[in-house]
């Protein structure tokens, strides 16, 4: 009965998922493997490259760059990652007394204290109930516990949604360009339509509702049905800070045309401007009246960036809210497939919304090194905003809060010329020229969505202060250099 | 009124068609009832903690340390650390550069997945790459990632045996494959039968399917049965001709409890059987740290070995890794810990084979007496568990009680679970959340409570039973 070619292997490049070969990952992609090539010759040759290490300035990364963990946040995961540490009296010699306190709090909410048991699917209740707290403290507007769903980190989050709303190619998602790539490529997993609005550079990359509507009717007219709309506020690449005006106008948008509003929020913490602030969608949505019933609202918070920047420990939630029970049913089934979220990552994600508060023994180190880390990373975005403003044929909006600067590159023919020699993009090209004359890493605007025939790229904010000089300095040098060789 | 995106009926149907009775209807009416005040024992899902079972403890002390690394330079860490595990710790810090707060390499740190790499080396006789090891939030992740690479449309099919641990057929449906059934034979221990798998295959076929893989669970979920050495020969042959990938799902390979059937790795067998089959069969194996004598669920830890897959499809396999960015970096620890523990000699060796060794005899021993238990009740007949976690026995339900459960509107294996719950407070998960032939009910329940607790729960369930029986059966034959 078989018919089976023996010789041709079933899992080739040709026969695999169209949609995984589809989709695409700037952030990790071909320059950063070309970095990692040459990070390990200069292991093996110390000597053999212009430089003497590699600055990965491609990924919201901070620790890996030298930024320190919260001291209270790893002390109490320390202890509830080995609660038997409770049980001994040495343990006060070594952790804060207000870590162990909350230590015990978090592992009453947990079952037999078992950090190593598999979780309700949604979460810890307990450890919801409090995240919802704190939802609610920031917003001044109930949150309940059970419409939160903890994950490995956002993304996983938001593959669930696309997952749920993306029956095929003909259903579409609003997604701002320049964009943060996980939204590209879930949405091309998921087989679905990527509807791009264009963020406006002229006007510090703002988001023009006339512009959604555009876009919308569009796709609309090309039998495109549009289900949702991402907003990423502050924004990746791009750190844009919405006003709340702008907000509330977005919010009646999604209302008047039926759109779930998908808010990715992990910049939260990320603020460097004195004058904005951040204000959560489901604020904004609330204080114009709109209730649960409303408005379909997912919002997407992360352990991995504000102050905290533990993106290793892959925690995360959305937030949904405005949906029927039956939809609610669906999204818990999705969840529960994975069975739960690592344990030690919701834990980690109760403490980012619920930290020391005024009169806790660690409140006081907990502000130093929490201030610390905001005033650092605000004094970097402007002095790396500036450097770049300083250098002929680069322009470069300020990044009033997220971890990144996207400047853009006024590239000569000659320049373009070259790249298209080489077969690459023209800011993948000169990403890669950078990477080979300086170390540093960055990832071409390419991989973000760029309005066509403008060229950036993406730098994050994240090696430590002391390094940005020699930073500015040899990119200032290379940049000199590749401008004088390519003058028209 | 327009319909809204998020309305019930504009959701994606492959989402609708997604069954996980593993946290299903009886786990939430089993909540449910918990929440009413009601004693509960949760033998629903394979999570050994949560029924008592200690974690151990020199994993605890090593990654309690890399969570917070600043201990290290207290002068009285040696208060409550021990030497070995400080020097773990270390080990494992330096191979994250960023420590836990770090997004690791997509794949996983190398340094753990050449961990992983020697542990493979070590248990099978053959060389094992650390590239082609990629660690992943679970083990569950990593079945979903290869098998969204696998399914094109909805006419690639995946052979899946039934019983099935049901993450397949919910990956299945929600990336809109096919799911094509091998049924594992009951009366001959839970064994393959090439016939009937050479018939499923002929079956889908014929209606346009494109068979592509074939899943394996071994030791079985729910079913425990140990392939032995000829039956993975006889299954590598099989993929061999008929050009399937296999998928090793060997997640229970720690919780073995009879000794006839050692655990044998598909990998080694594949290369024992020489070329040109340990060339050109392609293969991925699953393995997990929620099992095993380990049970550590809650830390989502796992990984999968790619055996003869191309370069090229591999780089595909990375890049979905990446979009992802890393698994979690603690989970991560502890499958380095896990495939390299402490050796004779370490200050925590001694404790650490006390500890795994006392979880691995209870397990055998709940293995017995939960099958000797159940074979004890009228109308349950029960196969040994002889490994993985479950224990699944049937439940010859009489025509009574399926009609019963026809009237309640319920599958007759969920009436009579829910029935058990209500009386008992034991929560499992019927049989048809499995699959099972068509007629025949069973039921899958944890060998995990306490050994303690084991008189009690198999008394009470017998003395449920035995009375559903008399209700629905009148009076036995004498």
């Amino acid at each position: 009965m078989s018919t089976a070619a023996v010789g041709t292997p079933p899992v080739t490049l040709d026969t695999l998922n169209p949609k995984v070969l589809k989709c695409e990952y700037a952030v990790r992609g071909e320059i950063v493997t070309h970095a990692q090539n040459l990070q390990q010759e200069l292991q093996k040759n110390p000597d053999s490259l212009p430089f003497d290490e590699i600055l990965y300035c491609n990924i919201g990364n901070p620790q890996s760059l030298g930024q320190q963990p919260v001291t209270y946040f790893r002390e109490v995961l320390s202890l509830c990652d080995h609660p038997a540490l409770l049980d001994k009296s040495e343990t006060h010699a070594l952790y804060s007394s207000d870590a162990i306190e909350r230590a015990w709090q978090i592992l009453e909410k947990i079952p037999g204290r078992a950090t190593g048991a598999y979780s309700h699917s949604q979460g810890i209740k307990g450890l919801r109930d409090e995240i919802a707290a704190g939802i609610a403290a920031r917003d001044g507007f109930h949150a309940s516990g059970d419409n939160i769903f903890l994950t490995d980190g956002a993304s996983p989050a938001v593959h669930m949604m696309m997952q749920l709303l993306i029956r095929s190619e003909k259903d579409g998602i609003l997604c701002p360009i320049p964009q943060y790539p996980l939204y590209s490529a879930s949405i091309a997993l998921h087989g679905g339509s990527l509807v791009p609005y264009f963020l406006d550079e002229e006007t510090g990359w703002g988001l023009e509702v006339d512009e959604l509507k555009k876009q919308l009717e569009e796709a609309r007219s090309k039998g495109i049905t549009v289900r949702a709309l991402v907003v990423i506020n502050p924004g990746n690449p791009t750190g844009q800070v919405l006003a709340e005006e702008n907000q509330k106008k977005i919010v009646e948008f999604c209302k008047n045309e039926g759109l779930v509003l998908l808010a990715d929020e992990v910049y939260q913490e990320n603020i460097y401007v004195e004058d904005k602030q951040f204000h959560s969608f489901k604020k904004i949505a609330r204080t114009l009246g709109y209730t649960d019933d409303d408005l379909p609202l997912v919002s997407f918070q992360s352990v991995s960036k504000g102050y905290y920047g533990e993106c290793g420990k892959r925690g995360g939630y959305m937030e949904v809210t405005g949906f029927s029970p039956e939809v609610r049913e669906q999204i818990y089934k999705v969840a529960s497939v994975n069975l739960c979220s690592n344990v030690s990552g919701q834990i980690l994600a109760s403490l980012v919304m619920n930290p020391p508060k005024a009169g806790d023994e660690s409140f006081e180190s907990y502000m130093e090194e929490r201030d610390g880390i905001l005033s650092s990373l605000a004094r970097r975005a402007k002095a790396l905003e500036e450097a770049f403003n300083s250098l002929e044929g680069i322009t470069c909006n300020k990044a009033e809060g997220a971890m990144y600067l996207f400047p853009r590159l006024h590239l000569t023919q000659k320049a373009i010329g070259a790249a298209q020699a080489a077969g690459t993009a023209p800011d993948a090209y000169y990403a890669k020229r950078l990477l080979e004359a300086t170390g540093i890493v960055v990832v071409p605007g390419s991989g973000f969505g760029q309005v066509p025939g403008t060229w950036h790229i993406r730098c994050t904010i994240l090696p430590q202060e002391d390094k940005i000089p020699a930073i500015i300095s040899r990119f200032k040098e290379f940049h000199e250099k590749f401008m004088d060789e390519f003058r028209d | 009124m327009a319909r809204k995106p998020l309305d019930y009926e504009e959701l994606n149907e492959n989402v609708k068609k997604v069954q996980y009775a593993v946290r299903g209807e009886l786990y939430l009416r089993a909540s449910e009832l918990q929440k009413e005040g009601k004693k509960i024992i949760f033998t629903n899902v394979g999570n050994p903690h949560a029924l008592g079972q200690k974690p151990l403890t020199f994993p605890r002390l090593v990654v309690a340390l890399c969570q917070a690394p600043f201990l290290l330079d207290d002068p009285n860490v040696g208060l409550i650390f021990p030497a070995d595990a400080i020097a773990r710790a270390k080990h494992y810090l330096a191979m994250a550069p960023g420590g836990l707060g770090a997004y690791s390499d997509s794949r996983g740190i190398p340094g753990v997945r050449k961990e992983v790499a020697d542990f493979i080396q070590k248990r099978d006789g053959y060389p094992s790459d650390p590239e082609l090891i990629y660690l992943t939030d679970g083990a569950s992740k990593g079945v979903m990632q290869i098998l969204n690479t696998i399914i094109r449309n909805e006419r690639d099919g995946i052979l899946v045996p039934v019983p099935q641990y049901p993450l397949y057929s919910a990956a299945i449906s929600l990336f809109g494959g096919a799911l094509v059934p091998y049924y594992l034979e009951e009366e001959a221990n839970w064994g393959l039968d090439f016939v009937n798998i050479r018939q499923s295959v002929a079956e889908a076929r014929s209606k346009g399917i494109t068979v592509r893989a074939m899943v394996i669970i071994n030791p079985g979920n729910p079913t425990g049965q140990c392939l032995s050495e000829a039956t993975i020969k006889e299954l590598l042959q099989f993929c061999y001709h008929e050009n399937l990938v296999l998928l090793a799902d060997e997640v229970y390979q720690q919780n073995i409890y009879q000794d006839e059937r050692p655990f044998i790795s598909a990998r080694k067998v594949l290369f024992d059987m020489g070329q040109p089959l340990s060339r050109e069969v392609q293969l991925v194996s699953f393995h997990t740290v929620s099992k095993g004598y380990w049970g550590e669920c809650g830390q989502r830890g796992g990984y999968f070995e790619m055996t003869n897959l191309p370069p090229k499809t591999v780089d595909e396999i990375y890049k979905v890794a990446s979009i992802a960015l890393s698994p979690n970096v603690p989970g991560q620890i502890f499958m380095g810990l896990m495939v390299n523990p402490p050796k004779p000699g370490d200050i925590s060796y001694l404790k650490f084979a006390a500890e795994s060794k006392s979880i691995l005899e209870s397990l055998r021993k709940r293995a017995h007496m939960m099958t000797d238990g159940f074979n004890s009740c009228r109308n349950v007949v029960c196969n040994f568990t002889e490994g993985a976690m479950y224990s699944f026995p049937q439940i010859r339900l009489p025509p009574r009680a399926i009609e019963a459960a026809k009237r309640a509107g319920k599958a007759p294996d969920v009436f009579y679970c829910l029935k058990l719950l209500e009386a008992t407070g034991i929560s499992t998960v019927p049989g048809s959340g499995f699959g099972q032939k068509e007629g025949v009910f069973h039921l899958r329940t944890t060998i995990l409570p306490a050994e303690e607790d084991f008189p009690a729960i198999m008394s009470s369930f017998k003395n449920f039973n035995d009375s559903f029986m008399q209700q629905y059966e009148g009076y036995s034959r004498m």
